[in-house]
C-alpha cells in the first residue's frame, strides 16, 4: 500500500475527481484553486482561521469517552470527537468559515450553498452574518419539510432559502440549482459547497478544511490513550466529515477507517443512499466518483431518513479510499440508525444527529471485527436538535397536533 | 472536412447565415422527437442538434429541463438515442449533432457511443460538461471516426483556453453567449461579441453562438459576426405551445431572420 495517502491535493484521487463542469465555470474553479493556494501559505490567512475557530467556531472540540454507550457493545472504548458542539451545532461550520474568508479574498459579496440537513445551510448563513455577505441557500422542498427548524433558522440569519422543486427534490437537486446560479453570477458570487464533492479543487480545499477533526483528535487520542486507535468511525454522505476525521490518519495504517452510509430501507431494498457500497463509478457534479445511477447512467434517486445522507454521489477522494482497501464503507438502515440515536441520547445524555447516528450504528457491525479492548473514535458530527420532528414522529414523542 | 463545416462555409459564402435547431431525443415520445428534427430540418434548421434527456442537466433551464424529465419519465432510453438518429437520417440529410451531458456517454462506454453516432449516421457530439482537459478518450476516438467534437468556450474562458477548446473542436466551437444556463433572453448579451471575436483571433475553427436567442432578430444579428447561431429553449416551447405545427412555424419564422 502506497505510504503517502495524505499528500494527495487532487485533481485526482487516483482515477477519481477531474472537472467535469462546463466551461463558463472553469475560470471561476481557477480563480478558486489559485486563492486558495495562495491563502494556504500565508500565514496571515492560516492565522485569522485558527483565531476564528478559537474565539468563534469554539475549537478545539473536545473528546467524550462514551462508556454507558460502549458497554451496550461488549469490550471496547469509545471516543467521541464532539463536533456537535462547534458553532451552528456539526463540523460543517469548519469549511464554511475557510471559504468565506477566501470570499472575501476574491471580492465577492454573495455566497450560495446547497444543504441537505440544513447544517452546511446553517453554516453558511451564520459565516455570511458574521462577514456581512450575501447569502442563498438552495434546499429540495423535501428537505425544507422535514428540516423545517434548520430552514427558520437561516432565515432568521438573514439567508434567502429557495426551495428546489425539480428532480428528487432533495441535496441533489439543491446542488444542480446551486450550480445553475452560479454559472449565471459568477462575477459576484462564491459557491460555498458544503462537501468532499465537486469539481477540482473543492474535495482537497473542503477536505482541508475539515482536517482539523482528526488533526486534534488524533493529537487528543494520543494524550487520552497514549496510543492511536484502532479505527475511526464517521458517517458518510457526500463524505466531509468523514474525510475530515480520516485524513490524519490515512497514513496510520494500523488504524481501521470506516465510514457508514446511509443504507435506508435496508442495502438490499432499492431504497437507499449507500453510494459506495452499491454504486459503480461515474460523473455526477464534476468529479468522477461513486455514484448510484441505473444502466443508462441517469442518477437514481437515493433515500434516506437522514436528509443529510439522501445523496446518490460521494466525494471523489472516498472512492479512491475504498479502492484501495485503505478505508471501509458499510450500510446502515435507517431503522439501525434510529436506534442508536435513541441509544446514545438515554446512555449519555447526547442527542447526535440522525447522519451522525449512522456512525454511531456501526459501532455494533465493528464489535464483531474488531478485538476485544479496542478503541474506536467516532465523529459525532452533529447534534440532532434539528432532528427532533423526524425523530418525534418516528418514535411518537409528539402528541397529534 | 466535415460535412457540418461544408455547411456553414457554405451559408456564410452565401450570405445566408446558419440556423443550428435543438430538440430532446424522446419528447414526448420517440417518433414525436423524430419528426420534430425532421419538420425542423425541413423548414429551415441548417443543422440538428439532439440533446439527450439526463436526469440532472445542470446547464439548462426550466423549459429544457421540464422537456427532458418528460423523455425520461415516458421511457426514453440511451439505446432509443441511436434510433432516433436513424429515424431523423431517413428523411433529411441534415447534419446531426448530439448534444450529451458526460455520465450517459460514460455509462454507455465512449467507445461504443462513438461507434453507434458514426454507424446511426450523427455527425458527432456536443459536450456541455465535458471540457477538452477530460476528454482524452473522446477526442482519440472522435479522431479515429472522423466525428465532429463541439467543445464550449464562454465569456468567462481565458484567450488560452478559448484557443484550447477551438483548437481541440471539429466541427465548430459552441460560443457561449451570456454566462447564464439555457434559456430565453431579451436582448442577447454583448459578451457573446466578445467571445466570438477571441475565437476568430485566436484560431480558424468555426463558431456558433448558443444560449439565449429566441428570435428571427437576434438569428440575423449572430450569423453577421459568428458562423451560425444555436437555438434550443425557444423551439421546445414552440413545440409545448403549438404542437409540430408551432414548431414548424417557429423555425420558418426564424430561419426568416437569414439573409
Amino acid at each position: 500500500m502506497q505510504t503517502n495517502l495524505r499528500s494527495q491535493a487532487g485533481p485526482y484521487f487516483g482515477e477519481f475527481g477531474g472537472r467535469f463542469v462546463a466551461e463558463p465555470l472553469i475560470a471561476a474553479l481557477d480563480e478558486l484553486e489559485a486563492t486558495y493556494l495562495a491563502a494556504k501559505a500565508d500565514p496571515s490567512f492560516v492565522t485569522e482561521l485558527a483565531e476564528l475557530h478559537k474565539t468563534y467556531t469554539g475549537r478545539p472540540s473536545i473528546i467524550t469517552e462514551a462508556q454507558r454507550f460502549a458497554s451496550q457493545f461488549g469490550d471496547l472504548r469509545i471516543f467521541l470527537k464532539r463536533e456537535d458542539l462547534n458553532h451552528t451545532g456539526s463540523h460543517k461550520i469548519n469549511n464554511v468559515m475557510g471559504q468565506a474568508l477566501l470570499a472575501k479574498r476574491m471580492g465577492k459579496k454573495r455566497i450560495i450553498a446547497e444543504t441537505g440537513a440544513g447544517q452546511h445551510g446553517v453554516a453558511s448563513a451564520t459565516a455570511a452574518a458574521y462577514f456581512g455577505l450575501d447569502c442563498v441557500v438552495y434546499m429540495g422542498e423535501v428537505d425544507t419539510e422535514r428540516q423545517a427548524l434548520n430552514v427558520a433558522r437561516m432565515k432568521l440569519l438573514g439567508a434567502q432559502v429557495i426551495p428546489v422543486t425539480t428532480g428528487s427534490r432533495t441535496l441533489k437537486d439543491a446542488i444542480n440549482e446551486a450550480l445553475r446560479d452560479w454559472v449565471a453570477n459568477v462575477d459576484n458570487t462564491h459557491y460555498l459547497l458544503g462537501t468532499v464533492a465537486g469539481p477540482h479543487p473543492f474535495p482537497t480545499m473542503v477536505r482541508d478544511f475539515h482536517s482539523i477533526i482528526g488533526i486534534e483528535a488524533r493529537a487528543q487520542m494520543l494524550e487520552l490513550t497514549g496510543r492511536l486507535p484502532d479505527a475511526v468511525a464517521a458517517c458518510i454522505g457526500g463524505g466531509s466529515n468523514a474525510i475530515g476525521i480520516f485524513h490524519p490518519f490515512l497514513d496510520d495504517q494500523d488504524v481501521a477507517l470506516w465510514g457508514f452510509e446511509a443504507a435506508g430501507d435496508g442495502i438490499d431494498t432499492p431504497k437507499h443512499a449507500a453510494t459506495l457500497s452499491k454504486g459503480r463509478p461515474g460523473v455526477l457534479h464534476g468529479a468522477r466518483s461513486y455514484m448510484l445511477q441505473d444502466e443508462d447512467g441517469q442518477t437514481m434517486e437515493s433515500h434516506s431518513i437522514s436528509a443529510g445522507l439522501d445523496y446518490p454521489g460521494v466525494g471523489p477522494e472516498h472512492s479512491w479510499l475504498k479502492d484501495l482497501g485503505r478505508a471501509n464503507y458499510f450500510g446502515i438502515s435507517d431503522a439501525e440508525a434510529m436506534d442508536a440515536m435513541r441509544l446514545l441520547s438515554r446512555t449519555e445524555g447526547i442527542i447526535p444527529a440522525i447522519e451522525t447516528a449512522h456512525a454511531l450504528a456501526g459501532i455494533k457491525h465493528l464489535s464483531t471485527v474488531l478485538p476485544a479492548g479496542a478503541h474506536i473514535l467516532v465523529n459525532l458530527s452533529g447534534r440532532g436538535d434539528k432532528d427532533m420532528e423526524t425523530a418525534g414522529k418516528y418514535f411518537g414523542l409528539l402528541e397529534d397536533k | 472536412m466535415s460535412i457540418t463545416n461544408e455547411v456553414l462555409e457554405r451559408n456564410k459564402e452565401s450570405g445566408r447565415g446558419t440556423l443550428i435547431g435543438y430538440y430532446p431525443a424522446g419528447y414526448p415520445s420517440k417518433q414525436d422527437s423524430i419528426d420534430s428534427l425532421v419538420a425542423m430540418a425541413q423548414n429551415g434548421c441548417d443543422i440538428l442538434e439532439i440533446g439527450v434527456p439526463y436526469s440532472d442537466p445542470v446547464m439548462d433551464g426550466l423549459v429544457i429541463q421540464h422537456a427532458t424529465e418528460e423523455a425520461i419519465a415516458n421511457g426514453f432510453k440511451l439505446k432509443d438515442l441511436f434510433d432516433i438518429i436513424k429515424g431523423v437520417r431517413a428523411k433529411v440529410d441534415t447534419p446531426l449533432l448530439v448534444m450529451s451531458y458526460w455520465n450517459p456517454v460514460l455509462s454507455y462506454g465512449v467507445e461504443r457511443f462513438s461507434e453507434d453516432l458514426l454507424s446511426s449516421g450523427a455527425q458527432g457530439m456536443i459536450t456541455p460538461d465535458l471540457i477538452p482537459d477530460e476528454a482524452a478518450k473522446w477526442v482519440e476516438l472522435s479522431d479515429e471516426h472522423g466525428l465532429d467534437r463541439v467543445f464550449l468556450v464562454a465569456p468567462s474562458s481565458s484567450d488560452k483556453r478559448v484557443e484550447n477548446n477551438s483548437k481541440s473542436s471539429k466541427g465548430f466551437v459552441y460560443s457561449v453567449s451570456t454566462m447564464g444556463i439555457t434559456g430565453e433572453r431579451a436582448e442577447l448579451d454583448r459578451l457573446a461579441r466578445s467571445v466570438v471575436s477571441r475565437v476568430k483571433s485566436l484560431g480558424e475553427t468555426p463558431t456558433c453562438v448558443g444560449v439565449g436567442i429566441s428570435t428571427a432578430d437576434q438569428v440575423r444579428e449572430v450569423n453577421t459576426y459568428a458562423d451560425g447561431a444555436i437555438v434550443g429553449t425557444a423551439f421546445v416551447k414552440a413545440y409545448q405551445q403549438g404542437g409540430l405545427a408551432g414548431l414548424v412555424s417557429k423555425t420558418k419564422e426564424l430561419a426568416g431572420g437569414l439573409g
